[in-house]
């Protein structure tokens, strides 16, 4: 009897969850996410209201963005796709559209319109970097500083350039072990103008110039290559000053209320978001594209802002970021586009280092080891 | 044994073997009971033994092929595999076979026009950046100059379009391209064709229309099977690539046309004289390829597509080794890009430096385990052992926390007045740093083999030696030490293969002067996607410690080598 009876109510489920969505949608979906605080503000902005509204979903977290593009590929060449949407820098979303990994998506069909009524296409603008890349936030890879090892009698550091200037800020820095930002700051302090930067490290000389530029302190450099390596350096007074997201600054700042201070100079901004992987099954594929519109429209966005100091990639999700869900803060002053933070601000140059990260990442890696 | 042979009659306990030679030296075959010979019968009964072994282990043969020595052969294969270059461009490799590299010269136009036809196809299917990636390995900017000229090859096809458009809209219309290329049957065919029946009717020529028109009914047909499979949609419905119309111009350029007389003759008839007249606009491959891109007019990508066509290549273990190709042959990087050498000398010394402070550190230790009592035997081998049961990045970031400027060791030494606060030691994130963590991390590896081998040295050896008059240091260093080597060989082994491999622990603590070679293979594998380089450096690795493993051999012997009692 009781049998019949869920039997029966199953079908009638199957039925009129069949009239209403077209296709047949997966009820599973796998996430890949960097894990920490940054997966938990997409579980709490996107995830956890999904399933309340399709509460038939089941959804796992797979925290192997740092590896995704070596696991993508070796999935497909298995083809055996296990992932349903996953989270990278945008760096990596052009890698993988180049090696045919991620899939092309056309905005105006999988992106949801801004509140104000502007087109997805108009409301990402620029940000659209590639055409597997699916904008979520802009963060930005910025300096922070122990404000109890200031000198006395000494301003803060307020300039990129300041990280050059051991006399009056003595201390070690951390850097990321990577020449992307490193390269370019450099020259900057080497008094390359702002809009040359790019031209003059596409030369031999230019890249010597600004190897030659990081000498100045590469002894007094503890370079990192995790996260969390600044964060910790920082906390236990490792080092003065080192560059990270400006997410992990926040937490550090806000949350852990440790004596560490922003420096917002020459921050480069940066891009991550979703990407669907190449090959995925229909129905698998019909669930990412209803979760994926719902997850970037504009309340979505702006949520996330309540969990995490990264900016909202949408023009329209901007005016709606509101207070830290748990601080009870504003967040819009932490935000990396607030305008008093981003008066002097560096846009990863995606196109050059696509071409030129191979080829200047030897040349930087030896310069490391000698 | 030799009696065995001599004299069959006197062995004792007869087998197969002794048989069998018994059997070679007998003067006739010696038959056995069914009347063949003794040795045949006597191999058959074996071969069945032999094949009921191998049946029992075939399960693990078979797993251990599959799961872990097919894909070391699969990854390491990949270090000379270079099929991606002549697989996407086909056309092209072989219009450069005539190509002289290294002239400082660009190709002819034939080399533009293939290659014009290749990266058309290599977009439409998606491939051409993939195609870039691998090149710019080896060419800094090929990335880039691919994925622009993906879509900007358009360009030159537009060209003819427009105008064969402005003579006929006809020609950029779907239905008559296929009237004119396709064979009556299959427009039939796909005329009647519906969703239901499955797979679209597979495109055919139309007979007679490559001869007239070769390059079109080529380019016609590849776009008309790709319309088919990759977007499951009709060449009734879908106008033909821009590539299609260039190839059209090409072979009406070239012949005349007055021998084709299927439908809309009287439109290629036309088409043809438009081409002829002066007024046509044409553009050459090689001015179309350079207004995409000016790195096209540059002989240096043609220079690495040509050294890279062949599908094996030695780049990556030029590259592997500090060297790289040119068009004068392989030649060493400059300075300044040189950094696997540095690596594996660096690897090798501080694997070995590893393992003699493993031995330092662990010999005295496995000596007391298997001197002590049981029972405190026991719990001392539980602290060994415990390291073991804790995750290693736990212990890596443990070494951290002490190692520090602002470290326990640090504040102990600052504390103790032995150290100025403010020249606090430099012990982590360098060689020193990897040094310590990894001989931690790898101490067990030493003490267990050790110990297994030193419980099973009698103790009265070193009384009778004592009893015999030599002093403690004679009879430890002549009696019991000769006994203990075989476990410090076992253990040493270990820990050096261990730590040549070993990339987690230098990742976390080795700074700059401390990383391993593997840190440089893990970047190339999950980073740079550069899995030909990461294929070619894990080979060397893996030639290296077998090199360095036969040596072993040779001097110690692998005989000697107790992992056990």
């Amino acid at each position: 009897m009781k049998l019949t009876k869920t039997l029966l109510a199953t079908t009638a489920l199957t039925v009129s969850a069949g009239a209403v969505a077209a296709q047949e949608m997966a009820d599973s979906m796998t996430l890949v996410s960097w894990g920490g605080a940054y997966q938990n503000s997409q579980q709490q902005a996107y995830v956890v209201p999904y399933l309340e509204m399709h509460p038939e979903v089941s959804v796992t977290w797979d925290e192997s963005s740092n590896e995704a593009v070596a696991k993508l590929r070796a999935m497909n060449e298995a083809g055996n796709i296990t992932w349903d949407l996953v989270d990278v820098v945008a760096a990596d979303a052009i890698r993988l559209c180049d090696e045919g990994l991620a899939m092309e998506y056309d905005p105006e069909d999988l992106l949801a319109e801004g509140d104000d009524g502007t087109s997805a296409e108009d409301d990402f603008g620029d940000l659209i970097v590639s055409d597997c890349f699916i904008p979520q936030i802009v963060y930005s890879t910025t300096f922070g500083y122990r404000t109890d090892m200031v000198p006395e009698g000494v301003e803060p550091p307020s300039d990129i350039c300041d990280v050059w200037d051991l006399e009056t800020y003595p201390g070690k820095r951390s850097l990321e072990k990577r020449p992307i930002n490193n390269m370019e700051w450099a020259l900057l302090c080497d008094g390359v103008a702002k809009e040359d930067v790019y031209d003059v490290l596409e030369t031999e000389e230019g890249q010597d110039q600004a190897l030659a530029k990081l000498d100045e302190i590469k002894d007094d450099v503890i370079w990192w290559s995790a996260g969390a390596d600044t964060p910790q350096l920082l906390a236990d007074g490792e080092v003065f000053m080192g560059s990270t997201y400006n997410g992990r600054l926040f937490s550090l700042i806000e949350e852990q209320d440790q004596p560490v201070g922003m420096m917002w100079d020459a921050q480069v901004f940066d891009l991550d978001g979703w990407i669907i992987p190449e090959g995925l099954g229909d129905a698998e594929l019909a669930r990412v594209k209803d979760f994926v519109k719902f997850a970037t429209d504009t309340q979505r966005l702006a949520d996330q802002a309540a969990y995490i100091s990264y900016g909202p990639a949408r023009d329209s999700s901007a005016p709606l970021v509101g207070q830290h869900a748990e601080l009870g803060i504003d967040m819009a002053p932490h935000m990396p586009t607030d305008p008093d933070n981003s008066q002097n601000t560096f846009v990863y140059n995606y196109e050059f280092w696509a071409d030129y990260r191979d080829d200047i990442d030897a040349k930087f890696q030896s310069w490391l080891a000698q | 044994m030799t009696d065995a042979t001599s004299d069959p009659d006197k062995i004792e306990a007869p087998t197969p073997d002794n048989a069998l030679r018994a059997a070679d030296a007998a003067d006739g075959p010696m038959l056995a009971a069914d009347g063949t010979p003794l040795k045949k019968s006597l191999n058959r009964a074996l071969r069945a033994q032999k094949l009921r072994a191998l049946l029992l282990i075939a399960p693990l043969l078979i797993f251990v092929l599959l799961t872990f020595i097919a894909p070391i052969v699969d990854m390491l294969f990949r270090s000379v595999e270079n099929q991606i270059v002549s697989e996407t461009l086909p056309r092209t490799t072989r219009a450069l076979a005539d190509f002289d590299a290294g002239t400082g010269e660009i190709p002819g136009e034939p080399v533009y026009e293939a290659a014009y036809y290749d990266i058309f196809l290599a977009s439409e299917r998606k491939e051409h950046t993939r195609l870039g990636s691998r090149l710019n390995y080896e060419q800094t900017g090929a990335s880039s100059l691919f994925r622009r000229s993906g879509r900007g090859l358009d360009d030159i096809g537009e060209v003819y379009q427009d105008q064969f458009e402005d003579l006929d809209e006809n020609w950029d219309e779907a239905e008559p391209w296929a009237e004119m290329m396709g064979s009556p049957e299959w427009l039939n065919a796909q005329r009647g064709w519906t969703e239901e029946d499955g797979a679209m009717p597979e495109f055919e020529l139309r007979e007679g229309v490559a001869e007239v028109l070769p390059k079109t009914a080529e380019f016609y047909e590849i776009f008309a099977r790709f319309t088919q499979v990759e977007d499951e949609d009709s060449p009734l419905e879908e106008e033909p690539w821009s590539m299609v119309h260039t190839a059209l111009y090409q072979d009406l350029a070239a012949g005349d046309v007055s021998g084709y007389d299927g439908p809309h003759a009287e439109m290629l008839q036309a088409a043809d004289e438009l081409v002829d007249s002066p007024d046509f606009e044409t553009v050459s491959f090689t001015d179309g390829f350079e207004e995409v891109d000016e790195d096209w007019a540059d002989p240096e990508i043609w220079n690495t597509i040509k050294m890279y066509a062949p599908p094996y290549t030695t780049g990556y273990f030029l590259n592997a080794v500090d060297m790289e190709k040119t068009v004068d042959g392989p030649q060493l990087r400059d300075e300044d890009e040189r950094i696997y050498g540095l690596l594996f000398k660096r690897t090798m010394f501080m694997s070995m430096v590893i393992t003699f402070s493993c031995i330092a550190l662990g010999y005295p230790v496995a000596y007391l385990l298997s001197n002590l009592p049981a029972r405190s035997a026991n719990l001392l081998m539980i602290l060994v052992l415990l390291p073991f049961w804790t995750s290693l990045l736990v212990r890596t970031s443990a070494w951290k926390v002490m190692l520090q400027q602002q470290g326990v060791i640090n504040d102990v030494l600052v504390w103790l007045g032995l150290v100025a606060d403010d020249s606090r030691l430099v012990m982590i994130n360098n060689q020193f740093g990897t040094i310590v963590a990894m001989t931690h991390i790898l101490l067990p590896f030493m003490i267990l083999p050790m110990y297994s081998v030193m419980s099973t040295i009698p103790p009265s050896f070193v009384r009778a030696a004592r009893s015999l008059g030599a002093t403690n240091w004679t009879a430890f260093w002549r009696v019991y030490f000769p006994q203990s080597v075989p476990g410090i060989g076992a253990g040493s082994i270990l820990v050096f293969i261990l730590s040549i491999g070993y990339y987690i622990t230098p990742e976390i603590v080795g700074g700059t002067t401390g990383t391993f070679i593997s840190n440089r293979i893990a970047y190339h594998i999950s980073s740079s996607l550069n899995w030909g380089l990461a294929a070619a450096l894990g080979t060397i690795l893996l030639v290296v410690v077998l090199v360095l493993y036969w040596a072993y051999d040779r001097i110690v012997g692998i005989d000697n080598v107790k992992l056990g009692g």
